[in-house]
């Protein structure tokens, strides 16, 4: 095959019918809130792991909800469980629990 | 003293209610309307946001108690409007003369036509309906169907289209437009279970007591999906369903996706009855074509014409109470204007 | 899909398109890429409809590619033009026709520009008159070659030997269209039928029998975008950018694909050969691709040009499924001989791609 010096590149493009809802389908189950929220970043602005590390809890959420599991499982860690974000969240998200609930189901732990 | 005669210019809920105002409160009224009848937009409504109260119930209570004394003129078109002194000479295009010494004009909105955004298709792809449709259909009990028959699984709301877009030529945000989507989305979801509905927003503009907990309520209750991008293009699948293009904003992305159904939030823009009478008049129109009072703030209903005045949604975007308040209040002005 | 819909679009761009006396500036790469294309347009409009085209050796490249590549400032590109110009109103004509969309495209953004900033107009006159003592001009009227070719298209379909119907079963040819961006997408009133449901190659198939595919990724780009293909290693955005188109148009089995600018063609074609040998990916019928024509050789195949005349033998998508769905009479043999039967040569057979 020639060396062509160049490749097809990996369409950016996010295919919605590509993600995979299952996981948000049964930690909506487990916390109804997560549905509640509007991305205002609040959580993300004083989150104690977002000021050292690439994480934000506002991203994890919405990536949960366009089904791309990966990236939640990439981030969902960092999470120190500090509890500011609950705090401040002025949709009342139970973003704590809704941490605990992404991480039990990703571990394996089935919720529901 | 004589009686004293207002023309009141146009027929929707201001004019309506402006009107019995007027009435009861000693003028003598003439409500003319271009339209074969009287309630204006309210005629196709089914239900109002936030309480989804029905548009009938209001239409009902404008007719409530209407005094006979108004005489009401449809399907009336004025041609020319003169002045002899301190008194109006209306002529409609029907060879009628209608004096009165004072006007109000309540000529309202029109909503966006949608054919003119074409990258969305309007007219072209099977499944592309506005919001107006969307009501005609709730109206007429329609069941919600695509063209092809099916039950859609995939809903998609289109906010803005045709408001706050140079390239329709509107810069102004048509302010009911959001709040409408959510109570559609949140009517669909009860006839559609099953669907998977979202709205597409560049802002959500929700100003109104109620709307926010309308809001709320519809992502938890109705789990409708709002993502924060503006569509693009749409485009017509093999299967009659539509290709989305928006940029998902929140984690920066371009995203497609498929709808079998595509509904478009159309905007608010003045009537061609505001555009005409205006020019008629000779008022004062802001930059998006609406009528603009002398003073926003202290004199609302007041025009650069003496004895003309404005009452609800010819001047701006307006929801049902603010058109509602906005008529008594201009009654209120008038009543001060001819007595003084 | 309502066709009504789109029908009444079409009928708000219409545009004026000059029916004679034009004044006709070539692009500087077609002839490389599909040599016999402007020949086929010549041809056409001065042997067949009898109309007066001049073309004038002192004609330059517009500068639209290097304008694109960022490496021809707005101002030089409008000196060019303006001198372009000039050569029409020198030989007395007025009509300006280019063969290639982003001439078409370069020449309304410089009118436009003129329009809207005189001072711009004076500068490129002035310019032009220090650089070379010539006068300023201005046509009246800028086509681009297919916007002659769709006003003639009737003409054309009145001299067909061949329509775009498959001469076994009688069904009409599915094409799908490529306008090329700078066709309408800047100025969407500038092309017949508007930018987002274009009309000025959707006529001609139609016109010559052939119905017309719309699939969902029409409107993107081929990834020709100047830069990103002529430095060599941003040529993935290119090739995937027409790979996307491919992917989208491919359930819908078009028997053609019929673009309007000189690069579409070129992408939409060799790309074709570049993903089978990266993918091993083919979006014809068995291995085969989908032919890749030029307004003007469709036109030609149409009006019954022999297609080795009209540099067929140069796509790297073989052209013989459509010709023989079309019913033409060729001669295999004579592909790769030129003019007095002079041997050319025959590439290499690809390995993944049917070729012939
Ligand atoms: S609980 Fe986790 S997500 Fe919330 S503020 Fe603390 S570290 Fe951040
Ligand atoms: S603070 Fe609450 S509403 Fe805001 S992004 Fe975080 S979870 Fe969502
Ligand atoms: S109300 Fe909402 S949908 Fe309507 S124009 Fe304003 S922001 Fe757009």
């Amino acid at each position: 095959m020639p060396r062509w010096g160049y490749k097809i590149h990996e369409d950016r493009q996010v295919i919605w019918e590509e993600g995979d809802f299952s996981l948000v389908e049964r930690i909506r189950l487990a916390e109804p809130s997560l549905c509640l929220c509007i991305s205002c970043g609040t959580c993300a602005s004083g989150c104690t792991a977002a000021q050292f590390t690439d994480f934000s809890l506002r991203r994890v959420i919405i990536q949960l909800q366009r089904g791309r599991i990966e990236e939640v499982r990439q981030e969902i860690d960092r999470c120190m469980l500090c509890g500011k974000c609950i705090l401040t969240c002025p949709r009342g998200v139970n973003t704590r629990h809704l941490v605990l609930c992404i991480r039990k189901e990703l571990s394996g732990d089935v919720l529901y | 003293m004589m009686t004293k005669t207002v023309a009141v210019i146009g027929g929707g809920p201001a004019g309506m209610e402006a009107s019995k105002e007027l009435a009861f409160n000693g003028f003598q009224v003439v409500l003319l309307e271009s339209g074969a009848r009287l309630g204006g937009h309210m005629n196709q409504w089914d239900r109002l946001f936030p309480n989804k109260r029905p548009a009938g119930e209001i239409l009902e209570s404008l007719y409530r108690n209407f005094p006979g004394s108004i005489t009401v003129m449809t399907e009336t078109n004025i041609t020319s409007i003169g002045r002899n002194a301190d008194r109006f000479i209306l002529r409609t295009a029907g060879r009628d003369v209608i004096e009165a010494d004072a006007l109000l004009v309540c000529t309202g909105f029109r909503v966006f036509d949608a054919i003119l955004k074409e990258e969305y298709g309007y007219g072209i792809y099977d499944n592309v309906i506005t919001s107006v449709d969307l009501e005609q259909w709730f109206k007429e009990k329609r069941p919600v169907l695509t063209s092809h028959g099916r039950v859609p699984a995939t809903v998609g709301f289109i906010h803005c289209v045709g408001s706050r877009d140079e390239k329709s030529g509107n810069l102004h945000c048509s302010k009911v437009c959001c709040v409408t989507a959510v109570k559609q989305a949140v009517e669909l979801k009860e006839k559609l279970p099953e669907a998977r509905i979202f709205c597409f927003y560049m802002d959500l503009r929700m100003f109104g007591l109620g709307y926010e907990e309308l809001y709320k309520e519809s992502q938890e209750k109705y789990r409708i999906q709002f993502i924060r991008g503006r569509l693009s293009e749409a485009f017509e699948n093999m299967d009659g369903s539509l290709m989305a293009k928006v940029e998902d904003t929140l984690t920066a992305k371009p995203l497609r996706i498929n709808l079998d159904l595509l509904v478009l939030m159309v905007g608010f823009l003045p009537s061609d009855g505001t555009a005409a009478i205006g020019s008629l008049l000779g008022l004062t129109f802001n930059p998006n074509g609406f009528l603009q009072p002398r003073d926003g703030h202290l004199q609302p209903h007041d025009t650069e014409q003496q004895g003309v005045f404005l009452a609800g949604s010819c001047k701006g975007p307006k929801n049902l109470e603010e058109t509602l308040a906005d008529a008594r209040s201009a009654v209120l002005r008038i009543r001060q204007y001819l007595t003084n | 899909m309502k066709i009504e819909g789109k029908k009444r679009l079409w009928q708000q761009y219409q545009k004026e398109i000059a029916g004679d006396r034009y004044f006709y500036v070539r692009s500087c790469v077609r002839q490389n890429f599909f040599p016999g294309a402007e020949a086929v347009f010549l041809k056409i409009m001065q042997d067949e409809l009898g109309k007066d085209v001049y073309e004038n050796p002192a004609h330059t490249s517009c500068t639209g590619i290097g304008y694109h590549c960022d490496i021809v400032p707005f101002d030089t590109a409008m000196t060019v033009v303006a001198r372009q110009f000039s050569l029409m109103a020198e030989a007395g004509y007025e009509n300006f026709v280019t063969s290639c969309i982003t001439s078409f495209g370069l020449y309304s953004e410089v009118l436009e520009t003129w329009n809207h900033f005189p001072e711009k107009q004076e500068q490129a006159a002035r310019f032009l008159h220090e650089a070379t003592g010539r006068p300023f001009a201005r046509p009246s009227n800028v086509s681009h070659a297919s916007d002659i070719i769709y006003k003639y298209r009737h003409e054309i379909a009145a001299r067909a030997q061949y329509r775009l119907v498959n001469s076994l079963t009688g069904e009409p040819l599915k094409g799908v269209e490529h306008i090329g961006c700078h066709y309408a997408k800047m100025f969407p009133s500038k092309g017949v039928g508007g930018a987002e449901y274009p009309y000025v190659l959707v006529g001609m198939i139609e016109e010559w029998g052939g119905e017309v595919v719309d699939y969902p990724e029409r409107r993107h780009c081929c990834g020709f975008g100047f830069r990103h293909y002529a430095v060599r290693a941003n040529r993935g955005y290119s090739l995937s950018c027409s790979r996307k188109k491919f992917e989208s148009m491919q359930p819908y089995k078009p028997d053609f694909i019929l673009t309007n600018c000189p690069g579409c063609p070129m992408f939409l074609d060799r790309w074709q050969y570049v993903i089978s040998e990266m993918e091993g990916k083919t979006y014809g019928p068995g291995n085969e691709g989908i032919p890749v024509l030029t307004y003007e050789e469709l036109a030609g195949l149409v009006l019954g040009y022999d297609p080795w005349d009209i540099g067929l033998q140069v796509h790297q998508v073989s052209v013989e499924p459509l010709l023989k769905k079309m019913g033409i009479a060729y001669d295999p043999d004579g592909k790769y001989l030129g003019p007095g039967g002079k041997y050319l040569g025959r590439p290499e057979n690809p390995a993944n791609i049917y070729f012939v």
